[in-house]
């Protein structure tokens, strides 16, 4: 990795302050993804600041109608959460379904989804259960947190502090992962909650989304057989050696189907 | 006595010091003054290097020197040799470009190492390398072998203007041709058998030293033969006598074949050293092993087999084409020959067999034996088109091979493709494979698969290789440039203990038990007082090394060679001891005894009296206990077996998953049964590798596609299923141990058994063949066009 400053901020403020002030700030969560991209000399930040000694960024809370979830919560300790599997259990399996086990004792909820990684599971389940996004300066919608491949509605120094989901009265969510990498070559997050059905698509295109047409069938008929024949479109999805755009685009149906059937 | 070690499922002795961090691998070597190598490497696949501007890297911080390929040739520094000369059609010799260490003139692949940056530390090196201007022009590529042969296409080589490396044939052409003319079925095939990366656990490393008091270099390297690069690079490249050369092959994790070779970097950091007057480390990140380890595999082959109406075999013919990538690696040109070729007659009688091999020079990473070598090239082959020609003539996939296989009683037996397998029992193998997969029970099994959406597929191969490489004289005269004996020295000190040095080198066999405990029995000595030397070139007398599952077989031979001679020179020091005629003495579980008496004496008080010799024989003996031995096979060594996976495939994703995988194998006298069933392991997950997850992909202009584990898919523990293995030992007639070797035959039969289990289960949808890997994308794929083409047919 190429040389750059290492500021362990304590507090929020510091952190957003140092991240605007420095030439090419860069906040690190769990590292995941930003130690091995400045391990293979992709990225040179002159500043990296490690969000790791704010007190106050993880832990779980539960209050009956949501689920709120600190942005530097470990994946595994969301996998494992009893109050998570209890109330939102597609959740708990999506935090264990990330990476290996190293990544999901390291990686952090607020760093998958400020990286919007085309392929992290994380936004399938934030869009998928309309969860809101909570940071340093205001609250986001899910629906406008996510806005295109590595990009989200967080302007600079603007850092995730918590997510909170709202309990759903069912949700399912299903991986196909890349053979390779096990990222999600397609994973879709189905929930229902009172008439509100929401279906979100990662790993299929460059950026999480919703698929109308199966949300509208699923809502009509809350059954596998509902999406079981709605063939969702290969254009603007991604398409590389592991699986063409067709491919994928019929992998959302079969996910879609198979994440209704499992949130029964 | 102790109970005998030879067969005992005893733990791998060295597995304490591996497994909890008290290994010493080369890139845990430290030298005083060391400094750090990094290397400049060609980001295009084919270009012309016009200038290179090292000027502001040599000025960076940290950075003690700056060298291409022009520094080199001041020096007189040759080319990497190539260690096989393969004689084609006619007797043409195939073509041999220069391979020079630093490239010159042109980039020959992605990774091409161009120059090199010293300096005193990593990051100094790497920072500092980025700073070195290379001014490439760059030229059109060619990836594939199809577009590598087209007229017109662009020139590897000057050399090798159509980019023909050999064009050689194997057989009786006529006779084939005459069989196929008279024959009631032909099958035919067209494959890829897939570009694969090795991937050891440890990626490549080496350190260079020079001693100005002595004159004399060492090299420490990541090498599954220290004596091999000693003489390959000693003799060619740096021109060191092998007096003035240590090459040191620490602990090694894992080569899988890709460190048998000589490579740049060893030479670079080897005449650096000298150069820069301080000892010089190079150890390779992931991302670089994906661009300079030598890949294996890689033909595209067009077969066809000639059958009666019985389901005889009687011809086959083969035509293919063999990737060598953008260079001649060290045994390149003889894997996809003698190693791939010969093998063809597989477990069969088949009479006549034609095989013509084109070996093609591409713009991509050289390539050279990987686990298998050509063997799992030729049972893929033979395997996919014998259940091919099973299934289109309607005989059961086990009774076309029971039909066909060379029976037991007809040992010796000599194939139409130039090998002689001494022992085997194929027949047994299959029988017991196909009791133990319950082949009987499989159409239940189908049949529910099928109730739950999922097709169910059963897929068998057999297989035999010819291992223990090899005696010298037969490889000599098909073109090697080395002898591949082995050597070994037995040292029974004064105390009791022994210590055994082996040129044999291990990186995850577990040579330092499975040696032990042929020695142990050998001599009547505790496991516990012997010690397995190897990997370094001053303690060894020689060595040709570990590869082709040859390390048992040869060095293992080599070790009883030795022994012979300890208990040859101990009777006579034992009949002096004991007052007894020699001829009168024997050896038996540690002690000599004279026959017929009670008396006897350890080899312990043996060994004492040779080092401590006041009543000693010393008119017809020297003192000391200490024997050395060269082995030279007599025959390759023919392990062979059947291996049989069951697979279910999701046909809503293409997803592939293995229900049960069992192997029958025969390797012979078994030493280890545990040591050997992880070699088998080990050997299945990567034949499944590559027959589901692995493919190394460049795209048309030479760029590596899958350059790292995020695009290439290396085989993880949920890919595979529990396997069940079992031997059937029918010991190899020529060699002391009757071992044939073990190393090789799970990634030899798993490949082609699970790639018929795919097409069996996708059989019943029309189709007849897919290229491995068989991916999900692929299998769905597949499915899909099955689908179009039936409803095409119906309209």
């Amino acid at each position: 990795m190429y040389n750059f400053n290492y500021v362990k901020a304590k507090s929020l403020d510091e952190a957003s302050k140092a991240a605007t002030s420095a030439s090419e700030g860069k906040l690190m969560a769990g590292g995941m993804t930003l130690i091995p991209t400045l391990k293979m000399r992709l990225a040179k930040p002159s500043d990296v600041i490690d969000l790791s000694g704010v007190p106050g960024l993880a832990g779980i809370t539960a209050s009956g109608k949501t689920i709120s979830v600190g942005a530097m919560t470990r994946h595994y300790d969301v996998h494992t959460s009893k109050d998570v599997v209890k109330a939102i259990p597609a959740l708990a399996k999506l935090a264990g379904l990330i990476g290996d086990p190293a990544v999901r004792h390291r990686g952090t909820l607020g760093g998958s989804i400020s990286n919007n990684d085309p392929a992290a599971d994380y936004p399938a389940a934030v869009l998928g259960l309309g969860a809101t996004v909570h940071t340093n300066k205001r609250t986001i919608p899910a629906d406008q947190f996510f806005k295109g491949m590595f990009e989200t509605a967080l302007q600079a120094g603007e850092i995730v502090t918590k997510v909170e989901f709202p309990v759903p009265d069912k949700a399912g969510y299903m991986k196909f992962p890349n053979p390779a990498s096990r990222y999600a070559m397609v994973g879709v997050f189905v929930s229902k909650t009172g008439n509100t059905v929401r279906v979100a698509v990662t790993g299929a295109a460059p950026c999480v989304f919703r698929q109308a047409e199966m949300e509208k069938a699923l809502s009509a008929k809350w059954s596998p057989d509902a999406v079981a024949n709605i063939k969702h479109s290969a254009n603007g999805l991604n398409s590389d050696i592991h699986a063409s755009a067709e491919y994928r685009a019929h992998l959302v149906t079969v996910m879609a189907k198979r994440a209704v059937a499992e949130a029964g | 006595m102790a109970a005998a070690a030879v067969g005992a499922a005893i733990r791998r002795r060295e597995d304490a010091r591996l497994l909890t961090g008290a290994g010493t691998y080369t890139d845990d070597i430290n030298r005083p003054r060391q400094t750090y190598m990094q290397i400049v490497r060609s980001p295009h696949a084919h270009a012309r290097v016009k200038k290179i501007d090292a000027s502001k890297a040599a000025q960076a911080k940290g950075v003690v020197a700056v060298f291409t390929g022009a520094d080199l040739e001041k020096d007189g520094v040759g080319g990497l040799p190539c260690g096989w000369l393969v004689k084609g059609k006619g007797g043409t010799a195939m073509i041999e470009p220069p391979h020079r260490v630093l490239a010159t003139d042109k980039a020959r692949h992605i990774g091409d190492p161009i120059a090199v940056v010293i300096a005193d530390s990593r990051e100094a090196a790497r920072d500092a390398a980025e700073l070195v201007a290379v001014d490439y022009e760059e030229l059109p590529a060619v990836a594939d072998m199809n577009a590598a042969l087209k007229a017109g296409a662009p020139a590897v080589h000057d050399e090798a203007k159509d980019n023909l490396c050999y064009d050689w044939e194997i057989g009786d052409k006529a006779a084939v041709d005459a069989a196929f003319a008279k024959a009631a079925h032909v099958t035919k095939i067209a494959l890829t058998n897939n570009r694969l990366v090795p991937n050891a656990m440890e990626p490549r490393a080496a350190i260079g030293e020079f001693d100005r008091a002595t004159g004399g270099y060492t090299l420490y390297t990541t090498s599954q033969n220290p004596h091999v690069i000693r003489l390959l690079m000693g003799a060619f490249v740096l021109k060191i006598p092998e007096s003035k050369l240590r090459v040191v092959a620490p602990d090694v994790g894992g080569g899988f074949g890709s460190k048998i070779y000589h490579y740049a970097e060893e030479a670079l950091v080897t005449w650096a050293a000298k150069k820069i007057g301080r000892p010089v480390k190079w150890t390779a990140d992931r991302s670089e092993s994906f661009m300079s380890d030598a890949q294996g595999r890689d033909h595209i082959t067009q077969c066809e087999i000639a059958l009666d109406k019985n389901g005889t075999f009687l011809a086959l013919r083969v035509f293919t084409r063999a990737n060598m990538g953008g260079y001649l690696s060290t045994f390149g040109p003889a894997i996809p020959t003698y190693l791939y070729a010969t093998l063809l007659a597989g477990l069969y009688r088949t009479p006549a067999i034609y095989c013509e091999v084109k070996a093609v020079f591409t713009n991509t990473v050289p390539v050279d034996a990987y686990r298998g070598a050509g063997r799992p090239e030729a049972c893929y082959l033979l395997e996919r088109i014998v259940e091919n020609a099973a299934r289109e003539t309607g005989i059961d996939k086990a009774e076309i091979r029971r039909r066909n296989f060379i029976p037991q009683s007809a040992m010796p037996y000599q194939t139409p493709v130039a090998l002689q397998y001494d022992s085997g029992d194929f027949v047994r193998n299959m029988e017991d494979a196909l009791k133990a997969v319950d082949y009987a029970g499989y159409a239940k099994r189908k049949a529910e698969s099928g109730k739950r959406g999922k097709l169910r597929g059963i897929g068998m191969a057999t297989y035999i290789e010819a291992c223990g490489i090899a005696p010298s004289a037969v490889a000599g005269a098909l073109g090697a440039r080395a002898g591949l004996y082995e050597s070994a020295e037995v040292r029974f000190h004064p105390t009791g203990t022994v210590t055994v040095f082996t040129g044999s080198h291990q990186h995850g066999q577990g040579h330092e038990t499975t040696f032990a405990q042929v020695v142990a029995d050998g001599l009547g000595v505790p496991i516990d007082n012997i010690e397995i030397v190897h990997g370094d070139t001053d303690k060894i007398a020689f060595g040709m090394g570990t590869y082709g599952s040859r390390s048992i077989a040869v060095g293992g031979s080599a070790i009883v060679k030795a022994m012979d001679k300890v208990i040859a020179k101990g009777k006579r020091i034992a009949a002096h001891l004991m007052e007894a005629s020699v001829e009168d003495v024997e050896f038996k579980d540690g002690k000599f005894s004279v026959a017929g008496t009670d008396k006897n004496v350890d080899i312990a008080q043996v060994a004492f009296a040779a080092y401590v010799p006041h009543n000693y024989p010393h008119e017809e003996l020297e003192p000391g206990l200490d024997e050395t031995a060269f082995y030279d096979p007599k025959n390759f060594t023919f392990p062979n077996g059947c291996h049989i996976a069951e697979i279910e495939i999701d046909p809503e994703t293409g997803t592939v998953h293995i229900a049960r995988f069992d192997a029958v194998d025969d390797f012979g006298k078994i030493i280890n049964p545990m040591i050997v069933a992880g070699q088998v392991h080990g050997g299945v997950v990567q034949g499944i590798g590559q027959a589901l997850l692995e493919n190394c992909v460049y795209s048309t202009d030479g760029q590596l596609v899958t350059g790292s584990f995020n695009d290439y898919c290396m085989p993880r523990a949920d890919d595979v299923p529990s396997f069940t293995v079992a031997t059937n030992e029918v010991p190899c007639t020529h060699n002391p141990l009757g071992v044939k070797g073990c190393g090789e035959a799970g990634t030899i039969g798993a490949g082609a058994a699970v790639m018929n289990a795919v097409v069996d289960a996708l059989s019943g949808l029309g189709i007849s063949h897919l290229d491995m890997p068989a991916t999900p994308q692929a299998v769905w794929r597949a499915i899909q066009n099955s689908k179009q083409g039936q409803a095409a047919a119906r309209r």
